[in-house]
Formats: C-alpha cells, sequence, structure tokens
C-alpha cells in the first residue's frame, strides 16, 4: 500500500574524483589545490541515496522529497544542473564552505537547522537519506550527528535496500563485513538512513525533469543562507591522499592471456 | 552568403547535399517549446549568452524579453552542451581578446583561474635534432647554413628564434586562458543571473526540419536531443527515453566544427558556391606543472614550426602557477603516411629547446581537439528560417593570426546584437531578418575584413613548409592583396596513400614487411613506420612521458555514460577491412579506434575524446562526398577542465 512520505537528503558536493586531487596548507588549515577551479559532482554515495529516494517517492505517491546541499553557492548550482535532470526534488541550498576538511559537528548543526526550519515537515513520519561515506576528507559522521540532533535514534548505515510494509514498518538490507547483508526490520519512522550504493543504476538526464526542478532550483540558490563553519578546535597534523601505486610497462610480445594471468597474480599478490 | 536561398545552386555546383535523415525512426517522443535553443556551449555561446543577458539584465521590463511561446514567462532560452560539464572543454588559447574585452570592460585576468596577460611572444624554427624528419632539400640546406652559423645568429638547442615576426602573428594586448576554465568562468556568471539554463551532458543529434520538400526542407523549427537507453547501434533497450523534441522560433548553432547539428545543416543545404571545409588539424596539448624553479613566467607565448615534422606547428603558452599548455597541430596537408598526433606530440616535447624547461615537469591534463582550419573558405550558410550559426563551426578562425576563441566570441556577440533588434522589433526569425541583422553586422565588422584578408593565406602549405610561409607572409604583408593561388584538395584526397616505395630513409621491402607484420598483428602501422625512420622510442618516466592509454586516465580523465548509441559508425565496414591507410586509426587521438587480426575496424566509446579528427582522416567515400565515418552526437568525452 502506497504512502505519502517524507525524505529528506542530505548531499554535498565533492571535486569530480577523477581530477588530479593535491593537498596543501592555507591560512585556515588544508585544502585542495585549485578545489574551486576542478568541477564538482554530488557525492557520490548521497547520489545513491538521492537516486534510492526517488524511486521511493515516485512509487508512493504524495510523497515530498527535499534536497539539502551545504557548498560554495557557485558549485552547487553548476552541479545542479546536472543532478537536476536525474531525479524530482525540491533544494534547500546552503552556501558555505567547500570541501570535507571542516569540522562534522559544525556542519551538523547547518545542515539540522535547515531541515528543522522546512516548512510542512513532519518529523515524526521522516525518511533522512544521505551516504554513510563521503567521497571528501569528511569523517562519515555528519548524517549521524544530523540525525542525533534531530532526535531520530533508528539509524542504519551501509544501507542497500529499503523495503516499505502495508503496516508503516520497513525493513532495511545493510552492508556487514565478508560481503554480507544484516536484515533488520524498524517499526516505523522516523529514520537515518546512511547509503551504500543501493541497487539502482544512474538515472537518465531527463530534460523534462530538469526544467520541472528549475523553477524551484534557481530561487532556492538565491536565497541560500550563508553560514560559517566553525572549528570547534579542530586541527589537522597532517593530509595526504591515499596511496595509489601506478606502473607502467610497455609490453608488445605478451598475449592477452598472459597479460590477464600476470595480471590476476599481481592483485592476489597485494 | 548568408542564406540557404543558395542552397540549390550550391547543391547544383557540386556539393553535397544532404542524403536526408529520414531514416530515424519515428517513436513517440516528448516535446518542449522555448523561445531560443542554443546547440554547445563554446566560446561563441558564451558572447551570445553574455550580451543577451546583459541586455537583459539592463532592461528587466522590456517586453521583448518576454516570451512568446509561455505566455507570462521570461524569455525561455535553453543551452544542451554535449560534454559532462561546461568546463570540459579543449584548447590551447592565447587569443586578442578584444572581444572578449569588449564584453568585459573592467576584466581582471585574476578573476580568471589559468589565465595570464601576454608578456613574451617568441617564435622559433626548430631544427631536427634526431635527423628523422621529412626535411626538403631547402630545408637542410637551411639548417646547415644555421648551424655552420649558429654562433653569430643566436641558434641554441636546435633552435632559431627569429629576430623579427610580422605584426599579424602578434598578440600584444591579449591574453593566455585555458578553455576549460574560461567557459566554466562564462558559464557559471551566466547561470548566476538566472535568465538562461545551460544543461550539461545532453548531446543534440539534429536540427528538427519544417519539411522535406520546398523552402521547408531548409527551415529549422527546433532540436532533437540524443536518445538514451539504447545499445551501441541505438537500438532501443532498457529504459529506453526517447530525445527530446525542443521547438524553438530561433535555433542556435555553436556545435563546433564536428558538431552532429552543422553536419546535418551542411549536408542538408550545401555549401555556399566556392566554399568548402577541407584543410583541417589536430590539436593536441598536454598541461604541465612544471618543475620548481622555472623561469619561465606567466605569459609567455612561443610559436614553434619545423619539428617534428616541418608542417607542424607547435606552441608553449605559460599560464600562472607554475602550469603551462604545450601542444602542436598536425594538419590535414601533412604528406606522411605516418601520420599521427600522441607520439609527434611526445617527440615534440622533448626537443632540446622545450625539454630544457619541462624536462621533470609532471602531466596535469591532456586533451585534443579538430580544428576547422579552412577559414573563410569554410564558411557555411550562416543563417536559415529559424536558425544561425556562430562561432568556429561558422568558419570565423582566422587563418593568418591563427586565432578563433575571440572570433568565435565576437560572432556571438554580433548574433546577441541582432537577436535583440529583432525582438524589440517584434520580426520573426526568418532568414532574410537573420540576414539582415547578424549577418549585415558580421560582414561590416573588422572581424569579417580579416577573414578576407587571411583566407588565402594558407594556400602555400599544400606545396611545403617554405612556400606556405612564404604565402602567409604575403597576405599578412599585403593585408591579403597578395597570396599564393593553390588548389585545395579534398581532406581525404590529402592523404597520402600508403606506398611502400614511398617512405623516407626505409627501404621498400622493410617497409612492406612492416606493413605485413602490423596487418597481421592488427597493429596500427604508423608506429613502426616512425621507428623504422629512426625516431626513438619513447622512453616514459611515469610522470610527463606516458603512454597514450595513461594520457587518457591521468590527463584526460576520459569517460562515457551508458546508454548511448556509439556516435563513431563506419558505414561500410568491408572498406575499413581493405583500407590500406588507416588514418583513422592512427589519428584517433584516445585510441579508440582500433584495428583487429583481421583488418577490421572497432571503436571504443569509453576511450573517446569527441576530437573528430576520425572525420577527416577517412580516404574512402561510399556514396556521394561523404566519407565512410559518421561522426554523429555522443555524450562522454574529456573530464579535464584545465585544457
Amino acid at each position: 500500500m502506497a504512502q505519502a512520505l517524507q525524505i529528506v537528503v542530505c548531499a554535498g558536493i565533492v571535486p569530480d574524483p577523477l581530477q588530479t586531487l593535491e593537498p596543501v596548507s592555507g591560512p585556515n588549515g588544508p585544502a585542495l589545490k585549485n578545489e574551486m577551479v576542478l568541477p564538482a559532482v554530488l557525492d557520490p554515495w548521497a547520489a545513491c541515496a538521492l537516486y534510492e529516494a526517488a524511486q521511493l517517492a515516485a512509487k508512493n505517491p504524495g510523497s515530498k522529497l527535499w534536497l539539502v546541499s551545504l557548498g560554495p553557492k557557485a558549485k552547487l548550482q553548476q552541479v545542479m544542473m546536472t543532478v537536476g535532470q536525474k531525479a524530482p526534488f525540491e533544494l534547500v541550498a546552503i552556501d558555505g564552505p567547500i570541501g570535507g576538511f571542516p569540522d562534522a559537528h559544525a556542519t551538523a548543526a547547518a545542515l539540522a537547522e535547515a531541515i528543522a526550519a522546512l516548512p510542512g515537515l513532519d518529523r515524526e513520519r521522516l525518511l533522512f537519506f544521505g551516504g554513510w561515506e563521503s567521497a571528501t576528507r569528511g569523517a562519515g559522521v555528519t548524517l549521524q550527528l544530523v540525525g542525533e540532533r534531530l532526535g531520530i535514534t533508528d539509524q542504519f548505515q551501509g544501507v542497500d535496500q529499503i523495503t516499505l510494509r502495508d503496516d508503516g514498518s520497513f525493513e532495511v538490507l545493510e552492508r556487514v563485513e565478508g560481503g554480507r547483508h544484516q536484515v533488520s526490520v524498524c517499526a516505523g519512522m522516523p529514520a537515518v538512513l546512511g547509503w551504500a550504493t543501493g541497487n539502482l543504476a544512474e538515472p537518465r538526464n531527463n530534460p523534462q525533469i530538469g526544467m520541472a526542478n528549475m523553477r524551484g532550483i534557481l530561487p532556492a540558490l538565491q536565497k541560500a543562507k550563508r553560514v560559517e563553519l566553525a572549528a570547534n578546535g579542530l586541527s589537522y597534523v597532517s593530509v595526504s591522499l591515499p596511496k595509489q601505486q601506478r606502473e607502467t610497462r610497455v609490453e608488445k610480445n605478451m598475449t592477452p592471456d598472459e597479460i590477464a594471468r600476470e595480471l590476476a597474480a599481481w592483485i592476489g599478490a597485494e | 552568403m548568408s542564406g540557404p536561398a543558395m542552397a540549390a545552386d550550391a547543391t547544383a555546383s557540386g556539393s553535397v547535399a544532404d542524403p536526408d535523415s529520414s531514416e530515424v525512426p519515428e517513436v513517440d517522443r516528448a516535446t518542449m517549446e522555448v523561445d531560443i535553443a542554443c546547440v554547445g556551449f563554446g566560446p561563441a555561446m558564451g558572447g551570445f549568452l553574455t550580451t543577451l543577458t546583459n541586455e537583459w539584465m539592463e532592461h528587466p521590463d522590456d517586453p521583448a524579453f518576454a516570451s512568446k511561446v509561455a505566455p507570462g514567462m521570461p524569455l525561455q532560452v535553453l543551452c544542451y552542451e554535449r560534454a559532462d560539464d561546461i568546463a570540459a572543454g579543449v584548447s590551447g588559447i592565447v587569443t586578442s581578446a578584444r572581444g572578449i574585452r569588449s564584453s568585459f570592460p573592467n576584466l581582471d585576468t585574476a578573476d580568471i583561474p589559468m589565465a595570464a596577460p601576454v608578456a613574451e611572444e617568441r617564435v622559433l624554427y626548430l631544427m631536427d635534432p634526431i635527423g628523422a624528419s621529412r626535411r626538403s632539400f631547402v630545408l637542410r640546406v637551411g639548417d646547415a647554413l644555421l648551424r655552420g652559423l649558429g654562433g653569430l645568429l643566436g641558434v641554441k638547442d636546435d633552435a632559431y628564434e627569429l629576430p623579427w615576426t610580422p605584426g599579424f602573428l602578434h598578440k600584444h594586448g591579449g591574453l593566455l586562458l585555458s578553455m576549460g576554465q574560461f567557459n566554466q568562468w562564462v558559464g557559471s556568471q551566466l547561470m548566476a543571473t538566472g535568465l538562461v539554463q545551460i544543461w550539461p551532458g545532453t548531446p543534440v543529434s539534429m536540427p528538427i526540419f519544417a519539411g522535406k520538400t520546398g523552402k521547408e526542407r531548409f527551415s529549422v523549427q527546433g532540436i532533437r536531443l540524443a536518445d538514451q537507453g539504447v545499445d551501441r547501434t541505438g537500438a532501443p533497450t532498457d529504459g529506453f527515453m526517447a530525445g527530446m523534441d525542443v521547438h524553438a522560433p530561433l535555433t542556435v548553432v555553436d556545435d563546433g566544427p564536428v558538431g552532429a547539428v552543422g553536419q546535418t545543416l551542411d549536408r542538408r543545404l550545401g555549401m555556399p558556391p566556392g566554399h568548402a571545409q577541407n584543410e583541417w588539424a589536430l590539436g593536441m596539448k598536454m598541461v604541465i606543472e612544471l618543475p620548481e624553479g622555472s623561469p619561465l613566467k606567466p605569459g609567455t607565448v612561443w610559436h614553434t614550426f619545423g619539428f617534428p615534422e616541418p608542417e607542424i606547428f607547435g606552441f608553449l603558452y605559460v599560464h600562472p602557477d607554475r602550469l603551462a599548455s604545450v601542444g602542436i597541430f598536425v594538419p590535414s596537408w601533412l604528406g606522411d603516411p605516418s601520420r599521427t598526433a600522441y607520439r609527434t606530440l611526445q617527440h615534440y616535447m622533448q626537443h632540446p629547446a622545450l625539454w630544457r624547461y619541462l624536462k621533470d615537469g609532471t602531466l596535469r591534463s591532456w586533451g585534443a581537439k579538430s580544428l576547422q582550419e579552412s577559414g573563410k573558405h569554410g564558411e557555411p550558410f550562416l543563417t536559415g528560417d529559424g536558425f544561425a550559426r556562430i562561432g568556429e563551426g561558422s568558419g570565423s578562425t582566422n587563418m593568418l593570426t591563427n586565432s578563433g576563441v575571440d572570433e568565435a566570441w565576437t560572432t556571438g556577440v554580433q548574433l546577441a546584437d541582432a537577436v535583440v533588434e529583432l525582438l524589440r522589433a517584434d520580426k520573426s526569425f526568418t532568414q532574410e531578418n537573420l540576414s539582415a541583422t547578424y549577418v549585415a553586422r558580421r560582414r561590416v565588422s573588422s572581424l569579417e575584413r580579416e577573414a578576407e584578408e587571411a583566407k588565402n593565406a594558407r594556400n602555400g602549405f599544400h606545396g611545403g613548409l617554405v612556400r606556405g610561409m612564404i604565402g602567409m607572409a604575403l597576405a599578412g604583408l599585403t593585408h591579403g592583396k597578395l597570396s599564393l593561388g593553390g588548389t585545395i584538395p579534398t581532406a581525404r584526397e590529402q592523404i597520402h596513400p600508403f606506398s611502400p616505395r614511398k617512405i623516407p630513409g626505409v627501404k621498400a621491402q622493410e617497409a612492406e614487411l612492416l606493413a605485413e607484420d602490423a596487418r597481421v598483428g592488427g597493429r596500427p602501422l604508423h608506429d613502426a613506420l616512425m621507428s623504422a625512420r629512426g625516431w626513438p622510442e619513447i622512453e616514459f618516466d611515469g610522470r610527463l612521458l606516458v603512454t597514450q592509454q595513461d594520457a587518457l586516465l591521468m590527463g584526460g580523465k576520459v569517460q562515457a555514460m551508458p546508454g548511448f548509441a556509439d556516435h563513431v559508425v563506419f558505414r561500410d565496414a568491408h572498406l575499413c577491412a581493405v583500407c590500406a591507410e588507416k588514418t583513422c586509426v592512427s589519428m584517433c587521438s584516445g585510441q579508440a579506434i582500433t584495428q583487429t587480426a583481421d583488418g577490421a575496424i572497432a571503436f571504443e566509446r569509453e576511450k573517446c575524446v569527441h576530437c573528430g579528427a576520425c572525420l577527416w582522416n577517412c580516404a574512402h567515400t561510399p556514396v556521394g562526398g561523404h566519407t565512410n565515418i559518421d561522426f554523429r552526437a555522443g555524450a562522454g568525452g574529456l573530464h579535464s577542465v584545465e585544457n
């Protein structure tokens, strides 16, 4: 049985992971070199949450979907031109610093404040979605902190699937060690769901959805509230990129099968 | 020639008529009505939308900016860009920036990442320190003289700096730009106005014509977006979404020299009499982080010629923050059966005059694009009922000054001024009205005067470097009054057939063996031929000298969204299998086109950077004048924004 849902998705923006990322030290702590120059995308895990939320809302007529995003207004605008074509939502934009170096507590406070102020939001019926991790330098705890500030105690992380039941309860599949899922049943909303990848492919760019979203996106960006995120005593000892191993070797005489065998052996040895 | 009213004449005079796009299957499509539909977001579209929105913001209550298709709404202006981000353009830009500065009178270069004012310009003739390039007797004598008199003439690192360069090559007061960053800067400002919408990741497959006969055959009613949820051949699969039809009284076309909409218009309308797009070049470049302590200052501009092959021009531009753009242009008139770009670029970078500064540098970005090098000769019909063309695809590039970005920008400004005039006069976007406003502005502008002066400047290059340089100097110094004559063959005719007896420095028997080895091994021949001619193997350092595939991954960040059809299509597979040259393979910037052991040709969309080189590097024509390769609308490509 369909039920009108209220879903809030928290999704930040991150530098396109394909770009060359280089940590640097700035006057305000660590940053990425030329970060404002780099194109941004919706945080990949949170993007999965958005697509899952959009499908859930589509299956349940009368549902409402908000996308809450904190980042530099100009960058948010650029990202929304792509994301806005993929799923219908109402944007709540918060004009703040880019990146994952700000304190997670300060970020969570700004997000929780914006969500609490959403007109017509019934917190008792809220499904609060986001990514269980982040492609930024985030600690991966912002979602939980926002949930706690909103008073939501049922929290699930690494979610790949949610199934709503007619009695208002729902079943959740969470990733656990060993490539397995833990199955939980929650009596009802509100709940926090930190999504892993889910099961949906990235939606196609749909110009009609884009045009419909744009009516709300532009005003939301224009009235985006500026926030400063306090450091709260947070300091970084060091910053480095995940180690990458890249070796180039030119092979002209090996067959594809030989190359495949060597690669498999190399992967197995790592 | 401004409009397709002459199309019948053009077709009769031998230009290629559109074989018609009636083969497109009819499916139910969503439709949308807008006032102005724009195709492609490049510098010309930046100029168009910036000028339009500036005028709009100055007169927000002007009824001219009210929508006609959506009463009560403001003008609906939508721009569709193929690339996944508006910053994913590629070009090495040094520009006079006259038009750009006119649009932004208070322009602060520091506002645009990677931009720098031009500070120093040099033109270097590069000799061949390896001895592998195809040099004529005249050039070899010249090189010997330069080397002999090196001490007196200041020859250093096998390079001779010209003591004087003509004014037409100078960009004093101009700018060095990154195309990606410039587009992003312009686009951000446009989107912030809220007046226009720019949608990336949305390829446009074709214009929508009003009909198939009579005048309606040349009348454009909007655009069709590419189908999604299809297989490689375009057949619907799960999640099929037919591309939307966007109807508009005016379609503005700025999809560059190889764009699907521009190509379709050219096929349908033909070219104006005497016009043809025969000359092309592939520009390929790297953005390099220079080593610590580099003495090169931001704003430094080097133009080079003579190496790796005499016909190849190169450049080095220095941006702020120790970044440099280094690249080459491989022209269609390069009479070399080993025509290729990537390996050539690596040899270029290692010339002693450049390597002195680039050694120990790091690759940050890489990219490639086709350049339409016919200039004024390649100008298509600029307007028709319901459409206007701007930018490089409209033949705006100046072939004498080697510049196209500011010229493209200016065509966009001119069209915007014309559109505002027509909106205020409440006139429709007919060919006649667009011609009287946009084309008229273009014809009386300095852009047109300079294009006329430049139009024959390159003729001489089809007779060699020396003749080409003389022709350029003649045209430049006399403002186009004098130039060398010449018949320009079509691009496919400029491809030199592979002949084992005509490979410089390689015996016929060896060339035949190499060709057979390449055929059996399914490998492109150009690499083996270059090595046989004496070009040394590239010693990869993993930082700057990397394999072509590493350049795709590290520099281009190439990606392709699933669900789109292949945009490179081989029309007759048998022709490809028996083709001896396979220039499409050797010139493919991303190694997306490869040959198999049985001689067949394969295309991998995931590697394609959408440079379009395959379009003009095919020597075969199964039907009419169209080569055996179709280059259609497609998604994906470069994701680097530092190009």
